[in-house]
Formats: structure tokens, sequence, C-alpha cells
């Protein structure tokens, strides 16, 4: 069994590192060198794919403007989604199965459906390509697994631990605030994360409400299909990083500080 | 510190009237259990007084001022809870100084008062711990500190030593009262543990339905039940009962439960009543200077406790089990007849109807 396990960790470690690594070899190989076969590895690595690709081909400005849809959905979706999460969590209301089947159902319309329609009003009050626009689209995407993630955490921490904030000298939202939010922050952290690949992975809506101030993904899809292979192995390298570095920075909040469990 | 008064409180949640008129009056710095079964009403009083749950009807006074409408950081209490609620996201200190935080006390006071909670209930060497770094029962201690490092005019107590073990329990009942007399500060305590209310309580208020049955010294409770679910709830084994006629013979009442007699010591317009004798009051000798009933009975069962003794026994024709608590070690045969006797004196009547104490 000492063996066993370590093997199958290394197993399952290669299964999903190694397309990653493939392709992040792949965008650092020179053009020469990469029909050729004869060798995985090439004999000198070229950052010249993802230079160009960043800087000539305008992947810089998507990305930035990338991170900026990802950040205002979050924002957008945290700052509704908790407050019900929180309300549907702790108090009973007429209707409350009601609103979290509703919220599922969100997922069963295919957002082409209500891309198309989203342009037309869009149009209307000006937000067509802007990086606003877009984050409203994926907030409405993120929002109903915010509301579900949150209700959850916060109906597994202890109302004591709120109501002993009101004993001692809180207002309902101060307790809320200096004391269930604090101990929701692992779970809160995972919704981050989430929010973000979500938004970051999303190219549809994307590509249908930009033009000039495309996301990455939508960006990357429009100008893909003209470029040569290795070009697409530089943008899927380009599109991992920043994901992988976010994931990293917030990840220290998804193991709970406190060395426990919330309950 | 504070008289606590409470005038006709009602809660109700919906057609549920979990308090139902609650009344009392609480003496600035007494000790006071509030003792029932679960689902009485007790901890949504207590909760009404700390201010956690709305009062549906009613009026809550801290002395002469009214606090019933008040939000609980406005009243200046303190609260136990069952599980402690020591907030997991802070250190000991955190969680003690947080209370003196909110009331903006200074840094160095914080400190001060901190370290004197924290002597007092000798947890100083814990101070820079998680909560879940703790046992069960220190992170019962740092709740107590928590609740007294401000000095509250009330501090309420719902449970608290219901999730300790055994041993532990009683070690801290005696320390907890020994607190309370050290700081003086109105406690009210819920519990459903009659030992711990007996033991504790300068008073003791037994809730049942939503309201206080009867408000009273320990001694009180357990020598005049006001009724028969106080006499029923408080003492162990249970008190035994007897629903009887009252009949009459040259001048003399007696409370008649099959061929047995019971002597009533004062006139009573009752028609039935209900008898009562505590399991401790039965007696396997007959004692000549006391007035006393013999009563023929067979045992069905024994429980040897060391030293005490509890026997079941089968009295009267409809094998009504009554159990008798003698305080010596004790061999009997099962099925074996004997003789039993009660004093007049300590028996309980309860009217038949209301179940209200009559004698």
């Amino acid at each position: 069994m000492k063996i066993i396990y370590p093997l199958l960790f290394i197993l399952i470690a290669c299964f999903f590192l190694g397309p990653m690594f493939l392709a992040f070899v792949a965008s650092i190989t020179p053009a020469s060198e990469f029909y050729d076969y004869s060798h995985i590895f090439p004999s000198r690595l070229t950052f010249e794919h993802i230079n160009k690709l960043l800087f000539t081909l305008g992947g810089f400005r998507a990305l930035i403007v990338s991170i900026e849809v990802a950040l205002i959905s979050i924002g957008i979706s945290f700052a509704l989604g908790i407050p019900a999460g929180y309300a549907i969590a702790r108090y009973t209301f007429r209707g409350k199965d009601g609103v979290k089947l509703a919220m599922l159902f969100t997922r069963s319309l295919p957002l082409i459906v209500v891309a198309v329609s989203l342009v037309t009003v869009y149009m209307r009050l000006n937000l067509t390509d802007t990086a606003l626009g877009v984050a409203l689209a994926h907030a409405a995407m993120i929002l109903p697994f915010v509301v579900i993630f949150t209700s959850s955490i916060f109906s597994s921490t202890f109302i004591e631990y709120e109501e002993a904030g009101m004993v001692f000298g809180l207002t309902r939202f101060g307790a809320f605030l200096r004391i269930s939010l604090p101990l929701a922050l692992p779970g809160l952290a995972a919704s981050a994360i989430y929010g973000f690949i979500m938004s970051w992975n999303e190219t549809f809506a994307a590509s249908i409400l930009s033009i000039q101030n495309r996301t990455l993904p939508a960006h990357i899809l429009a100008t893909a299909m003209a470029s040569p292979d290795y070009f697409k192995y530089a943008m899927a390298t380009v599109m991992a990083i920043p994901a992988l570095i976010f994931i990293f920075i917030i990840r220290k909040y998804l193991i709970s500080i406190w060395g426990i469990s919330l309950k | 510190m504070a008289k606590v008064v409470s005038q006709d409180v009602k809660k109700y949640f919906g057609e549920i009237r979990a308090l139902d008129g609650v009344s009392i009056e609480i003496e600035d710095g007494a000790f006071v259990v509030l003792l029932g079964p679960s689902g009485c009403g007790k901890t949504t009083f207590m909760r009404c007084i700390s201010g956690l749950e709305e009062l549906t009807d009613g009026k809550i006074y801290f002395d002469d001022k009214e606090v019933g409408r008040l939000q609980p950081k406005d009243r200046n209490v303190a609260m136990v809870f069952q599980s402690y609620a020591v907030w997991p996201h802070m250190k000991v200190r955190e969680n003690i100084a947080y209370p003196l935080k909110l009331k903006r006390f200074s840094k160095e006071e914080i400190e001060q008062k901190v370290k004197w909670a924290a002597d007092l209930l000798n947890i100083s060497e814990l101070l820079s711990r998680y909560p879940s770094q703790l046992s069960g029962g220190q992170r019962q201690r740092v709740a107590v500190a928590r609740a007294i490092v401000h000095r509250p005019e009330v501090l309420l107590m719902d449970e608290p030593l219901s999730n300790l073990d055994a041993l532990l329990r009683v070690k801290m009942r005696s320390e907890l009262k020994k607190l309370h007399e050290q700081l003086k500060v109105t406690t009210i305590y819920v519990t459903h543990d009659q030992v711990e209310a007996m033991t504790m309580g300068d008073k003791i208020a037994v809730m049942n339905g939503g309201r206080i049955i009867q408000y009273g010294t320990p001694e009180e409770i357990y020598k005049k039940p006001a009724t028969a679910f106080v006499a029923g709830f408080i003492g162990s084994p249970q008190m035994n009962f007897f629903k009887c006629d009252v009949v009459e013979e040259n001048g003399q009442q007696y409370a008649k439960f099959e061929h047995i007699r019971f002597k009533i010591p004062s006139r009573i317009n009752n028609r039935s009543v209900i008898v009562g004798i505590r399991p401790e009051d039965v007696s396997l000798e007959l004692r000549k200077d006391r007035d006393s009933i013999g009563l023929e009975a067979t045992v069905y069962f024994i429980e040897r406790l060391m030293p005490e003794t509890i026997l079941h026994l089968d009295v009267g024709n409809a094998k009504s089990r009554i159990t008798a608590k003698l305080p010596n070690d004790l061999v009997l045969p099962e099925g074996k007849k004997i003789e039993v006797f009660v004093s007049t004196e300590s028996l309980h009547f309860f009217d038949a109807e209301t179940e209200e104490r009559i004698l």
C-alpha cells in the first residue's frame, strides 16, 4: 500500500498536468522545430509566439479585459449573492424553495437565446463592447452558484456565534459582518475561484457582446482559426497562467485558517 | 447588577404559544434557575430577556428601565450559550476582549480586565490559543470569562453544563456558584437538570407549558410543591401518586384508594384528590411517635444503589406500583410480601381536577 498510493498520486497528477505541460512546451518551441517529430523537446526555447500573441496581436489587451470582466462579475455576484445566500440560510419566508429552484433554471436556458436579446438591450443602454456589459452577463451566470454556495456555508455555521456577537454588543448587520463573514471566508474563496473560472472560460456571450474590447477567450476564438498551430499553444499557455495565479492567491483562504472545520 | 422584572411576557411562534404570560421578579444579585422539561419555554424566556427574541407582548425591566423592546447590545446583558459559541476565528484573548472592544474601553483597560477574568477562571495560560485547540471544559471557561469581563447587569446561562462530562459538571457547578458569590451579578440559569437547579439556585422558577408554575427556594419547591406537576418533576425517583375519593367516617375525612385510607389532617371541600408520597418518605419501620399508615406491598423489583436501596412495590388490588427509597442497603427477595409505612404529615394533597396543592 505504501508504494501504491504515491504511484496513484503521480499517475493522477500526470493525467491532469501532462497536457498542460506539453501545451506549454509546444508554446515555447521555435516555429522551425514545431513539426519536427524526431524529438519531443526542442533544442532551444523561445518566447517569440507568446510575445507576438500578447503584444502584436492584441492578446495583452484582451487579457486585461478578461481580468477586468472576471473581477467585476465576481464583485457583482458576491454583492448580490452573499446577502441572498445568507437570507436563504437564516430566514424562513414564503416561496423560499421556489426561489432556490428558480435560480437553477437560469442554467437550463441556453446562453445563445439570452445573448442575442441582451445585445439589443445593451445597445439601448450603451453597454455593448464594454467590460461591464460582459461582466453583467457573466454575473448572471455566476450569481445562482454564489447564492447556493454561500447559503450552504452560512447554514453550516452556528447561529449562536452571531447571537453571541449580538449579545456582546454588535448589531445584527455587525454580527454578520464581523462574525459570520470571516467564518465563511474559506467557502467564499471557493466560490470566488469557481466564479473566476466560469467567467474566464466563457466565450460565447463575450464574443457576441463585444467587438473591440474582447475578453481573452473571445479574442482567441476570433484569431485562432487563422493562426499556425504553435500560436494556438501559445494561446493555451496565456489562458492558463493567469487562472493558475488567481487560484494560487485564493488558495490560502481555502484551507481553513483556524485549523478546523466550521462546525 | 440589576433587579429583573418580567410582566406578563408573551411570545408566540405562529400558533404556538411558547410563553403564555410569564411574570416574575428576580432580586438584584440573585441566582435564579429556570427549570422545566424541554419545550416548557425556559430557553425562550431567557432569549426574551437577552433580546435575541422579540416579545409578542408584555414588559421586561432591568431595575426601573424598560428593556423589552431594546436590541440585545443595548441591554448590558451577557450570555453563556449551550454550545459556548466561542468564536473560532479569534484567539482566546480576542474572544474575551471583544465585548470590551465593542464598548470602546481603552487598550490598557482591556488588557487589565482580560487578565482579571482569565485569572478568575484559571485560563491565563490559554490566552494565545485558538478555541479549536481547547477542550470542551476550557472552552466553557472562556465563554464564562467573556460573559463576565464587562461586568454585565444580568448574566444569562443557557444549559451551560449540559455538554460536559459528569465529573466536570459537578466541578463546574460549584465553581460557577462560587463565582456568583464573588461577583454578585444577577444570574438567570436555564436547566432541565433538577440536581443542578437544587444545588445552584437561590431560587427556582419551575416552568411548564410557557408559564411559571412555582417560584421559590429549592426547599419550598421540594417540601411544598405548588402542583402535582412540580411535585412529580422535582425529586428522584418520582413522587408516587394516588388518585383518591374523599370519604368521611366519624367526622374524619380520608382519601380512599381501594382499601387504603389516607387520613386528611384538616378539613377540605374537594370530592376527589391526588395523594402524593415521596419515595424517601416510605419506611420499613413503624414509628410509634408519628401518625402513620401501613401499606401492604409485594416486592416487584429491587435496585441496590449502594448504600441506598430503591424498592419497586405493588400495592392494592389494581397492582399500582410505587417506589420507596431507603437510606440503607437491603436484600429482599422479589415477590415477598412486606408492610411499609408512611407518616401522615409527609403526605401531599392535590386537587384532582386542577392538580393544585391543597395541603
